[in-house]
């Protein structure tokens, strides 16, 4: 219990907030390496899940993708990236790396999503003469929307952990506090990062969970 | 033989056989390491799953806490998890497991949860008109039947457990992330590729295995062909 109350008094002290290495900069480091990082998978996933989901095409692909990125250790990409010369551009194999493991979840949620809309409802609107983009736009979509978000949710979850990661191959964010804190041989420090990180993932998570609560339930039949 | 040595390892090459060959040792203790860990961990993980999927199942008001608490257990991020168990643990080969463990229980007790609740309602209560009480139930029926999802659960988690063990390398018990580590610091590229290769290559395996095994576990499933 000793530690619990060193790390608090370390998260108390306003000396470790402020500055290059403070609390605020880290997290702000943090939170923008994310969201890039999040902005930039959904570009390039949801797209091509939208229009393979829409054509029918390519689950088995979407699928593998997934548990590939499972079987391959972020922290060997981060440390392979920043050995090509890629390395040289400051977060850049950091922003690669992490784009590379949101993208599967993202694709496979929202192929999944797109493929589960009932038939019948497909249908129907290919019968009111919808063309091709008004059914992804006006009927699929939508009613892939809870599907497409647990998506980003993982996505999104997963970055917050993973830019953790960062730290270890020199990137920033708060990992850098857990680290520094390691070679400080400072565990209240190691402590207090982690808690910093695990709270805000967890505050991620939540965010979405409310975000999910506020959207429309068409699935259930709501009214519009 | 006078001078440098102009092999890969001097130019510093990707791929080197040089390397392979010459710290085959190195590379052993860290598969080794890394197999020790993630069985380990695995194993704790399924020894403390499949009870607590069973209490869930069984008494419904538990299964609301279990499944909130493993669920937030598994948004910790993995250096954060090491870190806030490093108090208990210090740093240790066990702090690695502990950790890892702690993420495989999600993927376990969901699936091996899923699995329960998919056994038809009918067949139980055959097996109960049959005279079976609810511990053979559980035993020869239930469980039996929960094998497909479980595996499905356990190969996620071992997965997911090969490639998380290399984060153990802050701490210094991290297998072949050890060689990572130590390759990035020293921008030694082949020990960095080789490492990582190797890693995809314990997952993909244990992967096979794993699904060898349900195989052997499930023949019911393959009659009707999936």
């Amino acid at each position: 219990m000793k530690t619990l109350s060193d790390s608090w008094r370390w998260l108390t002290d306003a000396a470790h907030w402020s500055g290059e290495n403070g609390v605020w900069h880290r997290l702000t480091e943090h939170l923008v390496l994310t969201a890039v990082c999040l902005l930039l998978s959904c570009l390039i996933a949801l797209p091509i899940a939208l229009v393979l989901g829409h054509l029918g095409r390519g689950g088995a692909l979407a699928v593998n993708l997934s548990n590939v990125g499972r079987a391959v250790p972020t922290f060997a990409v981060l440390v392979l990236l920043l050995l090509t010369p890629l390395g040289r551009y400051g977060e850049g194999p950091t922003v690669v790396a992490l784009v590379l493991f949101a993208v599967p979840p993202l694709l496979t949620n929202a192929y999944v999503g797109m493929r589960g809309v009932d038939r019948g409802v497909v249908r129907a609107a290919r019968g009111m003469g919808m063309t091709g983009s008004q059914m992804v736009g006006r009927v699929e979509v939508p009613l892939a929307m809870p599907m497409i978000l647990t998506g980003v949710r993982i996505a999104a979850v997963q970055l917050v952990a993973t830019a953790t990661i960062a730290a270890l191959a020199g990137g920033g964010g708060l990992g850098r506090i857990i680290t520094a804190g390691f070679n400080l041989a400072s565990t209240p420090q190691v402590v207090a990062g982690a808690l910093l990180v695990a709270v805000l993932a967890l505050l991620v998570e939540g965010a979405f969970a409310l975000l999910e609560r506020a959207m429309p339930d068409r699935s259930k039949g709501g009214s519009e | 033989m006078t001078g440098p040595p102009d092999d890969c390892l001097a130019r510093n090459e990707w791929i080197c056989g040089e390397y392979l060959t010459t710290r085959r040792h190195i590379l052993l203790d860290a598969v080794v390491q890394h197999l020790e860990l993630t069985a380990v961990s695995v194993a704790v993980a399924l020894a403390i799953a499949v009870p607590l999927a069973v209490v869930a199942r069984r008494w419904s008001w538990a299964s609301g806490p279990v499944l909130v608490v493993t669920t937030v257990l598994y948004t910790i991020p993995s250096l954060a998890m090491f870190s806030l168990l490093l108090p208990v643990y210090g740093l240790s080969a066990t702090l690695v497991a502990a950790g890892l463990v702690l993420y495989s229980l999600t993927l376990l007790v969901r699936n091996i949860l899923a699995g329960l609740r998919a056994v038809p309602e009918e067949t139980r209560q055959a097996a109960r008109g049959m005279g079976y009480g609810p511990v053979r139930l559980l035993l020869t029926v239930e469980l039996p039947l929960a094998v497909p999802s479980a595996m499905a659960g356990l190969r996620i988690a071992t997965v997911s457990a090969v490639s998380l063990v290399t984060v153990g390398a802050i701490v210094g018990y991290g297998g072949l992330g050890n060689l990572i580590y130590a390759g990035m610091n020293t921008y030694f590229k082949a020990q960095v590729l080789t490492a990582s290769v190797l890693c995809v290559i314990i997952a993909v395996a244990a992967d096979l295995l794993l699904l060898l095994v349900q195989r052997l576990l499930t023949p019911w499933t393959r009659a009707t062909g999936s």
